[in-house]
């Protein structure tokens, strides 16, 4: 159960993040969520999308290099400490976080979902449902 | 076994071949002076007649000929023999500046194939192999001069010419051919489609591939070779001096032997014109000596290499010429350093990225900035910054150790990079000297 998260390259120059938006709100692809990760540069956009296929397909045809990475995403309550709860479940099992980001939500709902970027995909998925904390499928993001 | 086409010659004594050489270019530098009153004008201006050539120790007294000379005299300025005798033309693509028209007597085209056909047979070709020419035809030497030279081994010649990667793949398969011969990017090209239709080196009959016509590294050979299933020789040549085959690699794969009997090469210095001794680095100069109807004298290429005479275990006497590292009109002298930019293609193959970059170079201060802008590839790309930056400093680092000076490395979109015509452009000198 894995959330595929889509990576763009993009370069490190005015207007080149608006350009790639662009395309997507040409085509109709609404971001669940976004992390901008940026260097000197280039910078690198991950996106959490409800039709990965559609989006990447659209990315191509724009020119786009992008890369499908496994994500876990989790349910965290929407209150202070909910993203702690999680953090010490990886903390206890020793999991490296290479960057973490959120999804968005309902602002009605009690709920806020976390994108994590592991190592070891399997151990943390394992680790969090241990802990009675629901992990997310690519099928729910367009539910949530 | 090592084979030959014509083994007399091409594993002749260096005084056999010194002395077809002398024979030779006493007749040649006559013939010039009596039928191309262009060169001829060169020679009377530099105080030369053809009595002052006695032998090959005389080549450093005649005049060179240059890119130059060619625009001067376009179209038929040059010719050496009356045009009832000329039987075929052929011309260059004319990307830099005007076209060069080259003539052929039947015999040029006879000393030509004869050169090509050489090459063929230190690839492996016996009458037994099918040739597939996937050079274009036409003007370009490459597809006709291939084509002839196959002719003369006796092998089964299919003119495929450039395009169409369907058919050329079912040709290959369906008749089985067992040599390639076409562009290095071509076949590199060839391989990648072979390989996405889920062939192997195995479904693939080619074993040998001769290419030609554009510069290629080290890397792209070991990477056609793995794709393709096959062993990869180079060819040198140009339009000026026939087309491929002036010089062809053996089963060494280590330098290409040059024609020696029909073209002396010399190494020199392109600023101050002197003859370099042997094993120097410097601009390749090549004289025909028995092309009649198109005659280069001293024909500067601006091709950047070194001769070796080192002994080949092939058994070919030929003297070799290493791969041209670059043009000197390509060569970028920044920060006191000489740059070439094939240098640099062969560090980006080498670190996974591909060749397609930008080189650009200002002054700030002073001093020289050298900028240069790679392609981002899919291959190269990850989730990961520490992962990029950590190739980037690889790279970076794999740039210093060619070329000896600091390069600031910057990635960029793929396609970003600016193509005119097809051709990238691979240098911007912002520099006002």
């Amino acid at each position: 159960m894995s959330v595929k998260q889509i990576s763009i390259f993009l370069e490190n120059k005015p207007g080149k993040m608006c350009e790639m938006t662009e395309v997507l709100a040409e085509r109709g692809i609404n971001m669940r969520g976004l992390s901008l990760a940026e260097t000197e540069g280039f910078g690198i956009v991950r996106i959490i999308v409800d039709d990965v296929y559609e989006a990447t397909t659209v990315l191509k045809d724009g020119g786009y290099i992008n890369k499908l990475t496994s994500v876990v995403v989790a349910e965290i309550p929407d209150v202070p400490g909910g993203l702690n709860q999680i953090l010490k479940v990886f903390a206890g099992e020793n999991i490296n976080l290479a960057y973490m980001y959120a999804l968005s939500t309902d602002s009605s709902s009690d709920k806020a979902y976390m994108v994590f970027r592991v190592d070891d995909h399997k151990a943390a998925q394992a680790a969090l449902t241990r802990a009675g904390i629901r992990v997310v499928s690519q099928e729910d993001i367009a539910t949530l | 076994m090592e084979k030959y086409f014509q083994k007399d010659v091409e594993c002749a004594s260096r005084e056999e071949i010194l002395d077809i050489q002398n024979k030779k270019l006493v007749e040649q530098v006559k013939h010039v002076w009596e039928n191309v009153p262009y060169y001829r004008a060169k020679m009377e201006k530099a105080g030369v007649t053809p009595d002052d050539i006695k032998s090959v120790d005389d080549l450093h007294k005649l005049p060179f000929m240059s890119k130059k000379d060619l625009r001067e005299t376009y179209p038929d300025g040059l010719l050496g023999v009356p045009k009832e005798d000329v039987v075929r033309i052929h011309s260059t693509s004319g990307t830099t500046g005007k076209r060069v028209i080259a003539y052929y007597s039947q015999g040029d085209l006879d000393l030509w194939e004869d050169c090509c056909a050489r090459a063929l047979v230190a690839a492996g070709a016996t009458k037994e192999d099918v040739v597939q020419v996937s050079y274009g035809y036409g003007l370009f030497t490459g597809g006709l001069g291939l084509d002839g030279g196959s002719r003369k081994v006796g092998c089964m010649t299919v003119p495929m010419s450039s395009g169409n990667t369907e058919r050329q793949i079912m040709f290959i398969q369906d008749l089985n051919a067992s040599i390639i011969c076409c562009t290095p990017s071509y076949a590199a090209y060839l391989g990648e489609s072979m390989k996405e239709m889920g062939l192997t080196p195995k479904d693939i009959p080619l074993k040998a591939g001769i290419f030609g016509a554009e510069a290629w590294s080290e890397e792209m050979r070991k990477s056609i070779e793995e794709t393709l299933g096959i062993k990869a020789f180079d060819i040198y040549g140009l339009t000026e001096l026939s087309g491929p085959g002036v010089a062809y690699e053996c089963s060494e794969q280590h330098g290409m032997h040059i024609n020696e009997d029909h073209f002396i090469a010399e190494i020199i210095d392109p600023e101050t014109l002197e003859v370099l001794p042997e094993g120097s680095q410097g601009e390749l100069v090549f004289t025909a000596i028995d092309k009649k109807a198109f005659p280069m004298m001293r024909y500067r290429t601006r091709d950047i290499c070194m001769l070796s005479r080192e002994k080949c275990s092939c058994g070919r006497t030929f003297v070799r010429m290493a791969k041209p590292m670059g043009r000197s009109d390509d060569m970028l002298i920044i920060r006191g350093v000489n740059v070439f930019p094939s240098q640099i293609e062969t560090v980006l193959l080498e670190h996974g990225y591909q060749a397609n970059y930008q080189i650009i170079v200002d002054r700030v201060n002073n001093t020289d900035t050298f900028d240069i802008h790679v392609e981002m590839t899919p291959e190269m790309f990850t989730d990961n910054v520490s992962d990029i930056t950590k190739a980037q400093n690889e790279l970076m680092q794999g740039l210093v150790n060619m070329l000896g000076i600091k390069a600031k490395v910057t990635l960029v979109a793929p396609k970003s990079i600016t193509r005119s015509e097809g051709k990238a452009v691979r240098v911007i000198d912002k520099r006002k000297i």
